[in-house]
């Protein structure tokens, strides 16, 4: 034993046990305990974002469900509409909306005092602020379909124009009238009135789901139907093309490619393809499938093949990684029974590779209905989704909008009837995209293999 | 004959040879297929093959072919001086083209008879006022030579479209007759129909090729077509983005400079917002989350990857503007003007970025073996100082590398930016300001009014070819990086 190892100074006895933390192991807890606030604020943060978003749509685009209507029982007068009498259908045709338009408003008018509501207002004209523009629209379709009608009463539910929406919704407020030239306070009384007598009601409105879209003054008819058929028609268009090309290069590059430069080349293709952004796309479906090729503008076949082009990657992906699971026995037990490479291939290993190949595409096609970017490029923007197409090939080459573009079309106008209805298609598109992710999981849950 | 029809025969000729290879082939046989190389429906199939191809191939390629053909030679047709002062070759075409259309429907319509139309004495003012009548679109430059175009133009088409029809049923029909021929019993029908599904499956391959191949083919030559009218170094340098209106050759600077400030301050923004919230959430998931803590949030967090773009710009522009200028705007602070900011834009795309920075870094973080933690641990350190000295270290160039990826993502994006971020191009460092992208403008310029071959709207091009290259050299760069500096774990 050496007194070199011991200390100059003896040292002061701690009167602290050592199992008391000293300050800075208290310190190093301290900020352990920080750290990992950080990391769950960081997701709290993240779940955050996600409850806004969802409860901002939903809050906002509930209301464009809902429509206000009027009740009123229209006199179809005989001396306006078929002069002649003798209910020829092409006499009654050459009637135009603005025969009809002032039945409507003399049909109101006089509801309006038959109700005993007090208003200042007199003459059939100040109801035009009431009512739809396309009201007059509805009344000519239903008489052309029932020139019997003609002479009658007949109770029609019409739809209120989308200030008068937009008051029972709250969005207009009475100050904001004050200041527009289509209705005024006086108006807004009437309507007060009305409403509880059910004269003037809000409810489920099936035009917007299944209508389609309207002209910018008419906010209150505008719907999202006609945009569902051409989103449908592209998505038919990208399953149909992209689903046998993924999956046939995807077999290639992973059963059948040699390893050299020309099968590098081509993964690392497309692996940038897969990064590229979606507007590049688009300006490579107008150069090429527009001016080189001269397809119609604004038809879903053009949005479906530039759409197919962009979801190629991603199921090439995923159709490579299910393969690529499929383990190496099967192939072999195949190979060793007699079966060629590509019988092997074919038969026993892409039907077990199925399911991840099916809800590859599905993701891929989920992925592809919410696309905007290259859509807006090769003209599906605009009012032009105005006719229901009335069969597939005029589906395919008729100028169509999509889904997306439509909700991007509305979102651009001025009036804030449009912002609502903007939030409504929002919601529908979501609904899509749910359902088809679920399907998916639903698909791959049952499905799935453990080798 | 219509394509449709053309290709429905040619498809019915298939099938008929696969019907008659098959059972030419076990009529060789005996009836036994036991005695053949192949199974029956490999020889049905050679058949079919043989006839599908080539017919097919050559149709597709005679319908390239043919309107340019048609074109070229329509074109010579068409004197110089009969190109009005500030018309072009194609919107001369084009004319012949309605022309043409218009004669057809004309016939279709019984308004005309096919020898009236074709009549190459017909008077311009009567042909003109026929087609009005028939109710279809006559602008006023019919003029003579333009009417003989459009005349040619028709009978050109239906002799090539005779002459096409007759080239593929002949080229069906012997391709599969060959096909029957060649069924007997030692002929060895699977391996040539195997060949066959090889090439289809590397002519599938290759649509990545030729997908790449025609975004820059697209991209160069529009490009090469714009610099033609203005001049490269004005777009590269000029601090100034101001279209004209006027038409061609009016004053506009296009300097793409402005633009990509924008694009550039609004990712910095976004990834100020991803990155932070996107990696501690990351490290929480992979380090301190339970596995059902991590069940549940990690598909929420997915969740936010999968909504379209189109629904964070209408957030953007409707919830977070009207919010931000509550705050900052002229009842706040009077920092902001309206509600389309960099601000708007960049929370919102950072939102849409936290789940790509936090799967990726995940995926990282999970990567690095266990053995070092262990050894971290083993020396004393917290959980936390392990993460913060170990771990992230060694992840730290696949973090890069996710960053990078976010940030190109982040360049590209364009629904969020044309909703949210407003049109004006400018140079600014106030991050409540309106300003625009190269992917906005992008949109604007080439869905705007401008006529599609003025330098206005083939910039378009120009900022497409600009954004690629910026894209793809970010990826390309962040793939280097992972893995240059990637530790080989053993």
């Amino acid at each position: 034993m050496s007194d070199a190892s011991m200390p100059a100074t003896p040292e002061k006895r701690h009167s602290v046990s050592l199992m008391a933390p000293d300050a800075r192991t208290q310190k190093r807890k301290a900020a352990e305990k920080r750290f990992r606030m950080y990391g769950a604020a960081g997701i709290a943060t993240g779940i955050f974002f996600l409850v806004v978003l969802l409860v901002s749509i939903v809050s906002s685009g509930s209301g464009a469900f809902q429509q206000t209507f009027i009740n009123v029982p229209v006199y179809l007068d005989p001396a306006k509409l078929d002069k002649n009498g003798n209910r020829d259908i092409a006499d009654i045709k050459k009637v135009s909306t603005f025969g009809y338009t002032p039945l409507i408003q003399e049909a109101l008018l006089k509801e309006v005092q038959d109700a005993g509501v007090e208003t200042p207002l007199e003459k059939r004209g100040d109801m035009k602020a009431l009512i739809s523009a396309s009201a007059a629209a509805q009344v000519r379709d239903v008489v052309i379909n029932n020139p019997g009608l003609i002479g009658e009463t007949v109770d029609f539910r019409i739809l209120a124009s989308s200030r008068v929406d937009g008051y029972l919704k709250g969005r207009v407020q009475r100050e904001d009238v004050a200041r527009d030239k289509n209705i005024d306070a006086t108006h807004l009384d009437i309507v007060d009135q009305l409403e509880p007598l059910g004269i003037v009601q809000k409810t489920f409105n099936m035009a917007f789901i299944t209508g389609a879209d309207a002209s910018e003054s008419r906010a209150e008819a505008a719907g999202i139907g006609v945009a569902m058929v051409g989103s449908l028609f592209m998505m038919m268009v990208v399953l149909v093309l992209s689903l046998p090309i993924g999956v046939a290069a995807s077999i290639y590059l992973e059963e059948f490619a040699p390893k050299n430069r020309i099968t590098d080349l081509i993964e690392v293709n497309i692996s940038n393809l897969a990064a590229v952004p979606s507007i590049v796309f688009g300006i490579l479906g107008l150069a090429v499938f527009i001016q080189f090729m001269h397809f119609p503008q604004s038809a879903p076949l053009v949005g479906g093949l530039v759409l197919t082009l962009m979801t190629l990657p991603t199921i090439i992906i995923s159709t490579r990684a299910s393969l690529k699971a499929v383990p190496p026995s099967i192939r072999d037990a195949a190979l060793g029974v007699g079966a060629s490479k590509m019988q092997a291939v074919f038969h026993h290993v892409l039907p077990l590779a199925a399911p991840g190949i099916l809800t590859g595409t599905i993701i891929g096609l989920a992925q592809a209905l919410g696309e905007t970017a290259p859509l807006l490029l090769i003209g599906m923007v605009g009012f032009i989704a105005s006719n229901a197409p009335d069969s597939i090939a005029s589906g395919l080459l008729d100028p169509n909008s999509a889904m997306p573009a439509q909700i991007y079309e509305w979102a651009k106008r001025a009036d804030p009837a449009y912002y609502e209805r903007a939030w409504g298609g929002i919601i529908i598109l979501l609904g899509f995209l749910i359902s088809m992710n679920t399907i998916a999981v639903i698909l791959r849950r049952r499905f799935e293999r453990r080798w | 004959m219509p394509v449709l029809w053309l290709s429905l025969i040619v498809i019915a000729i298939s099938v008929a040879v696969f019907v008659l290879g098959r059972h030419r082939a076990l009529s060789a046989a005996g009836g036994d297929s036991r005695d053949l190389h192949s199974l029956p429906v490999y020889y049905g199939a050679n058949a079919l093959m043989k006839a599908i191809f080539p017919a097919f191939g050559l149709m597709i390629i005679w319908l390239l072919v043919q309107p340019l053909l048609i074109q070229n030679s329509i074109s010579d047709m068409i004197p110089e001086s009969a190109l009005a002062e500030d018309a072009n070759l194609g919107l001369v075409m084009s004319e012949v083209r309605r022309t043409a259309d218009g004669l057809d429907n004309a016939i279709a319509g019984g308004f005309i008879d096919e020898d009236a139309a074709s009549n190459a004495s017909a008077d311009v003012a009567d042909m003109t006022s026929m087609l009005k009548d028939a109710g279809q679109v006559v602008t006023s430059q019919i003029t003579q030579p333009i009417l003989h175009a459009a005349q040619a133009y028709r009978e050109m088409n239906s002799t090539f479209g005779l002459l096409m029809t007759v080239a593929v049923l002949i080229v069906a029909l012997t391709g599969g007759g060959w096909g029957v021929m060649q069924s007997s019993l030692t002929f060895r029908a699977r391996n040539v129909v195997e060949q066959g599904i090889l090439a289809i499956l590397i002519a599938a391959a290759s649509v990545a090729i030729l997908t790449t191949i025609g975004i820059i083919f697209s991209l160069v030559f529009n490009t090469i077509e714009f610099f033609q009218l203005y001049p490269a170094a004005d777009f590269f340098t000029l601090l100034e983005w101001a279209p004209s209106f006027s038409g061609r050759g009016g004053a506009s600077s296009l300097g793409i400079l402005p633009l990509l400030w924008g694009t550039i301050y609004i990712s910095i923004v976004a990834l100020l917002v991803a990155v932070p919230v996107g990696l501690f959430a990351a490290i929480y998931l992979s380090e301190y989350a339970t596995p059902r803590v991590r069940g549940i949030a990690k598909p929420l967090l997915e969740i936010l990857a999968g909504i379209p773009t189109i629904v964070y710009g209408l957030f953007a522009l409707l919830t977070i503007g009207p919010l931000l200028v509550s705050v900052f705007g002229q009842s706040g602070t009077g920092w902001m003007g309206g509600g389309r900011s960099v601000m708007t834009a960049g929370i919102a795309m950072g939102i849409m970025l936290i789940p790509f920075v936090s799967s990726l870094s995940d995926d990282i973080i999970n990567a690095v073996p266990q053995s070092l933690r262990d050894g971290s641990y083993g020396l004393g350190a917290t959980r936390s100082e392990t993460i913060k000295q170990v771990v992230l270290p060694a992840a730290l160039p696949g973090i890069v590398g996710a960053i990078l990826l976010a940030a190109s993502r982040a360049i590209g994006e364009t629904m969020i930016v044309v909703l949210g971020a407003g049109a004006a191009a400018r140079l600014s460092l106030n991050p409540f300001e309106a300003m625009t992208t190269v992917t906005a403008k992008i949109v604007s310029q080439l869905t705007g009014d401008s006529d599609f071959a003025s330098p206005e709207a083939l910039v378009a091009f120009a900022l497409g070819i600009s954004l690629f290259v910026l894209t793809l050299g970010l990826n390309v760069f962040a793939l280097y990086i992972v893995r240059k500096y990637r530790e080989q774990y053993e």
